[in-house]
């Protein structure tokens, strides 16, 4: 399923600038989508992202906000990368992504001020999300800024995808119904159909994460030794 | 008393930031295939996670909120500098991490070896800062913010050490192959999350 959105994005993408999008570029967009996912094969990531899943509204807002500070961040360390001594670098990171944390932070509480109360401290921990430094290290710290731009959304992409997943399997499940809409008719309710109430429970993400890996591995034999 | 009691209790084991948040999950998978390692990490855990929440309590209730400014001067009273917890929280935790690994490194080197590489790793690990947000949120006292941080990495590691055990005898079981290693510890870790679910039913 990840596989066709990359391919219908990457021929829109591509004509406008062949320097920009060589291959080698589009690779390192594509491969968090699926066989280098941030969640199911690199395991980072993990923190903040289950809780919020209970509906797709705000999984939805917090893979945006996870997709804008994954890409400058990247962005923005790769930019700096020459000056920053080697010993602090963590601390500079740290800074560096707390800041535009404290942006999207700020933005959601100014134009969607319910969304902000649902997701509570979890906007702020997308700062610890593991692929955010996790991303920075592996990628920016040795790559030019605009390779490493789009790993960084590439990655925050593959991490989005994971969540409105989930998202969508525990809120239709759960309580019948996507973005807010009922979507099982109340006749169904009346024959005796009731909601799953365990997708509304916290481990409800964690079987459906495990699951997707399970599915994924057998699906591509290369990834089962990976950790 | 009682009342503090009852945090700690709450902490470890309904609100637990593992199975209730999912804070702190990186670590807790990555390093959970020994009970030995998981150890050393729970107890490391523990050690940063109460020494930093109390550290941010006063960050938090003598430099941001509206009005904690005035011990300068009493003109600053209207100041609010929330904005910039996050920041701060983190610049904290990070540089007690560096300072706690060079006391340690200096003065107990033995513990310090066996640690390893999951000091530094700590910085990064969701349940600290979480924790410090839970207490902003929540609007602890101070009291209250020692005792639940205290609550947080007991809870972190009593977590982390039932995984390493269930992991360590998972090895002479039978798994489908694409099911092995993470793919099994998360549905591990989700009939662990229901297992704490029941503990939701204590009246505090």
């Amino acid at each position: 399923m990840a596989t066709e959105t990359t391919t219908t994005a990457a021929p829109s993408v591509k004509p406008k600038k062949e320097a920009l999008f060589s291959k080698k570029n589009v690779k390192t967009l594509r491969d968090p989508l699926d066989d280098n996912n941030p969640i199911t094969v690199q395991v980072l990531g993990l923190c903040s992202a289950l809780a919020v899943t209970v509906q797709v509204k705000p999984a939805l807002i917090m893979a945006l906000g996870v997709i804008f500070v994954t890409t400058f961040s990247n962005l923005i360390i790769s930019m700096i990368r020459k000056t920053i001594p080697n010993r602090i670098r963590i601390i500079v990171q740290l800074i560096v992504v707390a800041m535009l944390v404290t942006i999207v932070d700020q933005f959601l509480k100014a134009y969607m001020f319910d969304v902000s109360k649902k997701l509570a401290v979890f906007v702020g921990l997308i700062i610890t999300n593991c692929i955010i430094m996790g991303r920075l290290e592996a990628f920016a710290l040795a790559q030019k800024p605009w390779p490493s731009a789009l790993d960084g959304f590439g990655n925050g992409l593959g991490y989005g995808l994971i969540l409105v997943m989930v998202a969508v399997f525990r809120e239709f499940f759960g309580s019948g119904s996507l973005f807010g809409y009922k979507l099982v008719p109340q006749w169904a309710y009346d024959h005796g159909y009731v909601n799953n109430g365990l997708m509304v429970l916290p481990p409800a993400a964690l079987f459906i994460i495990g699951i997707y890996i399970w599915w994924q591995r057998s699906r591509n034999k290369k990834l089962i030794n990976v950790s | 008393m009682e009342n503090l009691i009852n945090l700690f209790i709450k902490a470890v084991f309904i609100e637990n930031v593992i199975f209730a948040f999912f804070l702190g999950m990186c670590s807790f998978l990555a390093v959970s295939k020994k009970i030995k390692t998981a150890f050393g990490l729970g107890l490391a855990v523990i050690f940063v996670m109460v020494l930093t929440t109390p550290l941010n309590y006063f960050i938090l209730n003598y430099m941001l909120q509206e009005g904690a400014l005035t011990w300068i001067h009493p003109s600053l009273a209207s100041v609010d500098l929330t904005f910039l917890a996050f920041i701060l929280f983190i610049a904290v935790i990070a540089g007690a991490v560096q300072l706690v690994e060079m006391v340690m490194e200096k003065s107990l080197p033995s513990l310090y070896i066996s640690l390893g590489i999951f000091l530094p790793l700590i910085t990064v690990n969701c349940s600290i800062l979480g924790t410090s947000l839970f207490m902003q949120e929540r609007e602890y006292g101070f009291v209250e913010t020692a005792v639940f941080s205290l609550g947080s990495g007991t809870g972190f590691f009593l977590a982390i050490v039932l995984l390493a055990g269930i992991r360590e005898r998972l090895q002479y079981s039978n798994i489908p192959a694409p099911l092995q290693g993470l793919g099994i510890a998360m549905i591990i870790t989700a009939l662990m999350g229901m297992a704490f679910l029941s503990f939701s039913g204590i009246k505090l």
